[in-house]
């Protein structure tokens, strides 16, 4: 949130700068099965934002102090490429990767029928190839598509959108600018089938009407999603 | 691996479940797939709140009202008496650890090894990257596997080939009393042995060995095709 209000990025019609409605999605892609060697694998465009995941395992984890006896532990690695921004970005695991691969492994945990796999590990590798606004609900978004081709079981797919406020004014799927000159981010990872919220982080101030709009328009939004990540998997597991 | 079929909202391939579960229906992790009376939860459905949900994506099988899926692709999870091929991974001085591509290695203790091995002499018998014909005969509570090369045919794997698909496309090869098996057997000359793990030992020459792995991939890739052309 770089907080210049002063910046007009919606029209007085309700368009914004790259053309779309308040509740418009930018354009969105999903292809599965991209990286043979894994056991599942996505690439996801959203707007700019292209976002490979790799799945590996379940496997044997180690070291042997992660395992866990009851269940498998999920190994999320979510990493954005040195040439995924204009500014270069250093390679390797910082505060930013961590967190976002924290919330990503909470988040898919809930779905993930864990206690299948004792003791052993589902690697996820989340590689953020170009990056727009909004990487992390892409990486959720596309690790869960990976994960069920990849034939790990699960009660639900994830689908994350951010919905945030810009000019006063409560829109779905920040672009560049609405994210970086915004007043407001809401990213959200719902399941669509159940409606149940599995992640969920704010930044900036919402008012409680605001909240409830971004809600609204995130909801409506992973419902579109979920139906070309289903298409997808569909189409993968046709072939 | 399956690529180059991209989604994308103006490009839906508008398959639907809303007129409850079909046989040979596509499915996704989270799909309903009806409540629990009128059809009875298998492989990869998941009873939540009297309602059935589908876990795995895959294609649903319904068979005596009971619903499975048949999954796109599946991680060996290792049973009592099943046939593998394994790799050897590790040794110590009696027992060895064997790849046999599940989440966890098995092992193959020195008393149930290869006849000649004795104490401190295990890598001289089996050494690291070798392959075995083994079978499983015992499978821990927390998925650790012992397993044997006391029994008819089992082996070290000399010669030949090994090619790897899917575990439950094993079952595929087999329907029908081999007829799939034979046929690839017959066209190539070879010695094909299929593995529960989805490791196949093909024994013969080059060029039949060749023919065989592409046949045994052709299959895999068009695997959902083939059955949906039986089925029609």
């Amino acid at each position: 949130m770089g907080g210049y209000g002063d910046i007009q990025m919606i029209d007085e019609n309700g368009i914004r700068m790259d053309g779309r409605t308040a509740t418009q999605v930018r354009p969105i892609s999903i292809e599965t099965g991209v990286v043979p060697v894994a056991d599942g694998s996505c690439r996801m465009t959203w707007g700019s934002n292209d976002v490979i995941v790799a799945i590996y395992g379940p496997m044997e984890a180690h070291p042997r102090k992660i395992q866990r006896q009851d269940r498998a532990v999920l190994d999320v690695r979510y990493n954005m490429a040195p040439f995924s921004t204009s500014d270069r970005i250093r390679p390797g695991f910082n505060r930013r990767s961590r967190e976002i691969s924290k919330v990503t492994a909470d988040a898919l945990e809930s779905v993930v029928l864990l206690e299948l796999y004792p003791r052993s590990k589902i690697r996820v590798e989340i590689e953020v190839l170009c990056a727009e606004a909004g990487t992390r609900c892409v990486g959720l978004t596309a690790a869960s598509v990976a994960l069920a081709d990849a034939g790990i079981p699960m009660t639900d797919l994830v689908v994350s959108v951010a919905s945030g406020k810009v000019n006063d004014v409560v829109v779905c799927d920040l672009n560049k600018e609405e994210d970086n000159y915004g007043e407001a981010d809401l990213p959200m990872g719902v399941l669509p089938n159940s409606g149940e919220l599995v992640f969920l982080q704010m930044d900036g101030d919402l008012s409680p009407e605001e909240f409830q709009i971004a809600w609204d328009y995130n909801v409506q939004a992973a419902s579109e999603i979920h139906k070309i990540m289903v298409d997808a998997l569909r189409r993968g597991g046709a072939n | 691996m399956k690529a180059g079929h991209v989604a994308r909202l103006d490009n839906m391939s508008g398959n639907s479940s809303a007129d409850g579960p079909q046989d040979s229906q596509l499915v996704v992790p989270g799909d309903n797939l009806g409540n629990l009376g009128r059809f009875e939860a298998g492989h990869g459905v998941l009873i939540k709140n009297d309602t059935l949900l589908a876990t795995k994506n895959g294609k649903l099988i319904i068979k005596n009202d009971v619903l499975t899926i048949e999954p796109s692709h599946t991680t060996y999870i290792p049973r009592p008496s099943d046939l593998v091929i394994g790799y050897v991974e590790g040794c110590t001085n009696n027992i060895w650890f064997i790849d046999i591509g599940a989440p966890f290695n098995a092992i193959l203790p020195m008393s149930l090894g290869p006849s000649k091995a004795s104490f401190g002499s295990t890598r001289k018998v089996l050494d690291i990257g070798e392959a075995i014909l083994c079978r499983v005969q015992e499978v821990e509570e927390t998925h650790s596997s012992v397993v044997t090369m006391k029994g008819m045919g089992l082996r070290k794997i000399n010669t030949g080939s090994i090619d790897e698909i899917d575990p439950h496309l094993i079952g595929y090869l087999k329907i029908n009393n081999n007829v799939l098996l034979k046929e690839i057997k017959e066209e190539t000359d070879c010695r094909i042995i299929t593995t529960d793990n989805g490791r196949i030992w093909i024994d013969g020459n080059v060029s039949g060995i060749t023919l065989a792995r592409n046949k045994l991939n052709l299959i895999s890739e068009n695997y959902h095709n083939l059955i949906d052309g039986g089925n029609k």
